[in-house]
């Protein structure tokens, strides 16, 4: 098989698992044998082509032309595949947790919400691995729209407002922001294609650019920068597999990406660095990074704490896009991967304490880390990964970003780094301190351990152990991500 | 026979409809005018590739008559363009008719219905065949009358006054056409477009004075009549209060032909008058029809996409922003540059078959429920769940998202706006689509996220006789949104030949 034929299956795949999903409506177990089957194969089509990428291979493919110069077309870059690699991979482990989660919480609908999951990730591996920005918009959208079903999928009153501000928001952005800005650059530069230097250096005044920029950055509404980053915890109505793959790792990793991209090949880090058009971005994603965590604070739900624990790490991303220089690139580039995997972990384990104990919110919390141990241990792991504490994968990209800041002379965003830090554990250690040490008050069953199903339960500790794990292969990340960083650096 | 094809297209379709007259009886009529909807469209689709591969296009003279005397055809790009989407549209809303108006329409007037389907679809057709002014007034004539009489068909009595309302409005656009006609040969003395816009540059003596014709009162005055009558027929703000009532009225077959073809038709004849007899020069430099259009198209895209989110009737819903859309075409136009025109001709293309494909799905509605009232469709999505995704489908085309039809046309607009730095435009025309998003989502929250009504027996999916018609313009509507060779390399031609005809 050569590389070009791995892109196209890595689409087909998902494609091929949405259409058997709807083909086998009427029986779930062969429904999901075949989800569980397609992922896996999307996994190794995609660790495969990994390894030619960071070697160094650049396969492309050119699927259509739709009008002259709009091409849905791919190219297989190191950042593309290293998100990829880990949507792919978290696919396979949200499948099984996804079986037991919907099948434990006799949820409706689950064909459409396979099927459906199924489609987002093509428009996932679609995103990742576009070749220009016409590409990119387009799977883009096909995942705001693709998402919508399984956003409100309970298809009540509160699914349906939650729809509303989901879509709302993200189509607001999208249309109005992002293609006007990608008609900009159209117009400007002639091209769409992501450039190793980018494509519009010489191309329009700094004033222009700058606009251009902040176009992209806010347009692109899935990397949930303040001020619109609502829809986010308004997807919160969704299933927790949703909110576990989707809003932690998929739908928010592609707005980062997008951003990232951006950065790195449409502008070019020269031109961002040279014209320092991104320095106010930067705090804006320093204000989100803090107002984001702050509000965190407040939320006794949850989910909702752990939708504004995301938001202010989407911004550690876009905080390194936009500061464009090696630490930033490498170290946001590499957290999209690291917070993934703590991030994935803890909504397994919302979803793991919401089917075992049916608590949603934190202040019933008491006492649960009796009742279901593991689960609970693994939402320690998970936070520690989160908050970026060694020996944890987070602690890498953390360190980088803030090299990164102090390399571009920002000490104010060093400290929001840091003072974010603190509001993470601030945020997250009282659930697990509660959890372990808080008596349980009047739960009949309190001295008894009741865990989630199986198939909940070895996904979350999969993704724990990954997020330690993590930390001894930082290194190796650090390598393939080195040829899209702007100047090489020798040692971390 | 191929060097007849000008002819054939219309006399088809003209002979056919008093044959199905004479015939009176239902399967008859209707088989006869299917096959001969089918066969224009064969036809057209035939002419098309011939035009594109005639520089200048295809003259017929009719008679044998040379052109200034006798009535001539003409068919460039852009006329076989809309040659092949007014007979394609045609025929696919016939096959859904059969079956769509047995309910809609008394049996007994179902040939009647075949005869006016087959005038309306020739005089559409002869507009944009022709190269006569007087012919196409003529045509235009035909069309507009089979058009009352086919939305007076509609089962509701208020059809009626809808047809009543569409005749004052159209008459007046119709006459004003004429009016404009006959001082443009008053001072030219020819009918032929070609001749014509050669004799509107030359100079006359009036009063002692040497002076350009186009210069004189008189054309200006018939300009000004042109526009005027172009725009009640084309439905441009604030010129479109016949349409609404004529499309949610109308048999649901008689509205997806009419809102796909007939405004359309009337947006061909703007081009053409704008263009080809006119001149770039004049209309846009001497006068500034650009400025003047471009305001009434924005305009209109706000307030018609406004009402419609207002709209309980979902047929009148889609027939406003049938009219906010002939604004997205003629803000192309007021463009007067390659990449507008282009993005103004395409739209044209994919709002048809968009909105086309979105009535007939109305239709297949209207089949089930007897009703297109917002909260007779409560959980008609799980009821009918083809007949709501492609309904879905074609609202995504109206929002302009990329892989639809609809994105295409967006994107040239975008870039022909951004390319004259005009970027406020820009962002108005994005924020409108957005008031698309607003009332498409409106529908898809009652059809999926409301409970179904208890009926007995509960409503079921619409038949294949009526799916399959609606998921062909549908489907067409993914397909130019990926494969654009046919719709934008016509399109861009048809840009070249408007604006390069008259430098």
């Amino acid at each position: 098989m050569t590389h070009e034929q791995h892109i196209g299956w890595a689409l087909l795949v998902p494609l091929v698992a949405a259409l058997l999903t709807t083909l086998n409506g009427t029986r779930p177990n062969l429904r999901e044998g075949c989800t569980l089957v397609c992922a896996g194969a999307l996994f190794l089509i995609i660790a495969s082509l990994a390894g030619h990428v960071f070697a160094g291979a650049r396969p492309q493919l050119t699927l259509l032309e739709v009008v002259p110069g709009l091409a849905i077309a791919f190219r297989v870059e190191p950042l593309g595949m290293l998100f990829a690699l880990v949507a792919s991979g978290l696919w396979v482990v949200t499948t099984c947790y996804s079986i037991g989660y919907m099948r434990a919480h006799h949820e409706g609908h689950q064909t459409r919400f396979f099927a459906c999951f199924a489609i987002a990730i093509f428009a996932v591996m679609g995103a990742a691995f576009s070749q220009n920005l016409f590409a990119l918009f387009l799977f883009y959208e096909v995942l705001t729209f693709s998402t919508y079903p399984l956003v409100t999928h309970h298809g009540d009153d509160k699914a349906r407002r939650g729809g509303r501000t989901y879509l709302g928001i993200l189509l607001f952005t999208s249309v109005s922001f992002l293609l006007l800005a990608i008609g900009w650059t159209w117009v400007l530069a002639g091209t769409l294609d992501f450039q190793e230097g980018g494509i519009l250096t010489g191309k329009a005044t700094p004033t222009v650019l700058a606009v251009l920029l902040a176009l992209y950055a806010f347009g692109t509404g899935k990397a949930a920068l303040m001020p619109f980053h609502r829809w986010l915890p308004a997807a919160m109505v969704a299933p927790t597999p949703v909110s576990a793959l989707l809003h932690a790792v998929a739908v928010v990793k592609v707005g980062v990406f997008t951003v990232m991209k951006i950065s790195v090949y449409t502008f070019g880090t020269g031109l961002l660095q040279d014209t320092g058009i991104s320095l106010w971005l930067m705090y804006v994603a320093g204000a989100t990074i803090l107002l984001a965590s702050l509000v965190a604070l407040t939320k006794d739900n949850l989910k909702a704490r752990l939708a504004y624990s995301t938001i202010s790490q989407l911004s550690y991303i876009v905080l390194g896009a936009m500061l464009a220089n090696s630490w930033g690139v490498i170290g946001g580039s590499m957290h999209i991967a690291m917070h993934a995997f703590g991030k994935i972990t803890l909504f397994f384990c919302a979803g793991a304490i919401y089917v075992a104990a049916h608590k949603t919110e934190i202040s019933d919390m008491r006492g649960i880390g009796r009742r279901m141990p593991i689960t609970l241990a693994a939402f320690f792991l998970g936070s520690l990964s989160v908050i970026g504490l060694p020996p944890f994968g987070g602690s890498w990209s953390k360190w980088f970003l803030a090299l990164g800041a102090a390399e571009a002379h920002q000490v104010a965003l060093v400290a929001v780094l840091m003072i974010s830090s603190l509001l993470n554990i601030a945020y997250l250690m009282p659930i697990v301190i509660r959890g372990y040490f808080f008596p349980a008050g009047e739960e009949p069953s309190r001295s008894e351990v009741k865990e989630a199903p199986l198939l909940c339960v070895i996904p979350l500790c999969l993704t724990a152990t990954c997020g330690l794990a993590l930390f001894f292969f930082a290194d190796t990340i650090y390598g393939w991500m080195l040829p899209i960083a702007p100047l090489v650096v020798t040692t971390p | 026979m191929q060097q007849h094809l000008p002819i054939l297209l219309i006399i088809t379709p003209l002979v056919a409809a008093p044959l199905c007259l004479l015939l009176r009886q239902r399967i008859a009529a209707l088989a006869l005018a299917l096959a001969v909807c089918w066969s224009t469209f064969a036809m057209a689709l035939w002419l098309l590739e011939i035009a594109r591969n005639t520089p200048g296009g295809i003259t017929y003279q009719l008679g044998g008559w040379a052109a200034p005397w006798g009535i001539e055809y003409h068919v460039d790009t852009l006329a076989g363009l809309m040659l092949v989407l007014i007979s394609g549209i045609a025929a696919i809303a016939l096959s859904f008719a059969p079956r769509s108006i047995q309910d809609e329409i008394p049996a007994g007037q179902h040939y009647l219905f075949a005869t006016e389907y087959l005038l309306c679809l020739t005089g559409l057709l002869g507009i944009c065949v022709t190269g006569d002014l007087f012919n196409l007034f003529v045509f235009l004539e035909i069309s507009s009358l089979s058009a009352y009489a086919l939305i007076s068909l509609g089962r509701s009595r208020r059809a009626l006054t809808a047809a009543f309302q569409y005749l004052v409005m159209g008459t007046i656009g119709a006459t004003f056409i004429l009016i404009a006609i006959g001082l443009m040969y008053m001072m030219t003395g020819t009918l032929n477009m070609a001749d014509m816009a050669e004799r509107l540059k030359r100079t006359i003596e009036l009063r002692e004075q040497t002076v350009v014709v186009h210069q004189t009162r008189t054309i200006l005055v018939a300009f000004a009549f042109l526009s005027v009558g172009i725009s009640i027929k084309m439905a441009l703000f604030p010129l479109h209060l016949w349409l609404p009532n004529a499309y949610a009225y109308a048999p649901s077959v008689v509205t997806g032909f009419l809102a796909a073809t007939a405004t359309k038709v009337s947006v061909y004849m703007l081009l053409r008058f704008v263009f080809t007899v006119f001149g770039v020069q004049f209309s846009f430099q001497t006068l500034p029809f650009d400025v003047g259009l471009m305001a009434l198209a924005l305009i209109g895209i706000f307030a018609a996409s406004t009402t419609a989110i207002f709209q309980t009737n979902i047929k009148r819903m889609l027939a406003y922003s049938s009219v906010a859309q002939v604004g997205y075409m003629a803000l192309g136009i007021s463009f007067a540059s390659e990449n507008g025109l282009t993005g103004g001709i395409v739209h044209m293309f994919n709002h048809a078959l968009i909105k086309g494909g979105m009535f007939l799905a109305m239709g297949c509605l209207v089949f089930r429920l007897g009703s297109v009232e917002l909260t007779d469709l409560r959980g008609v999505g799980r009821r009918m769940p083809l007949t709501m995704f492609a309904w879905v489908l074609g609202g995504l085309g109206l929002i302009g998202v990329p892989v639809t039809a609809g994105f295409i046309s967006k994107w040239y607009l975008i870039s022909a706006v951004l390319e004259r730095g005009w970027w406020p435009i820009a962002v108005l025309m994005l924020l409108s689509s957005l008031l698309a998003v607003i009332y498409i989502w409106r529908v898809v929250e009652v059809a999926y996220f409301q409970e179904p009504p208890e009926t007995d027996p509960p409503v079921q999916e619409a038949p294949l006789a009526l799916l399959i018609p609606t998921g062909l313009l549908i489907g067409a509507n993914i397909v130019f949104g990926l494969w654009t060779t046919l719709s934008v390399g016509a399109a861009g031609e048809a840009a070249r030949q408007l604006l390069g005809a008259s430098p």
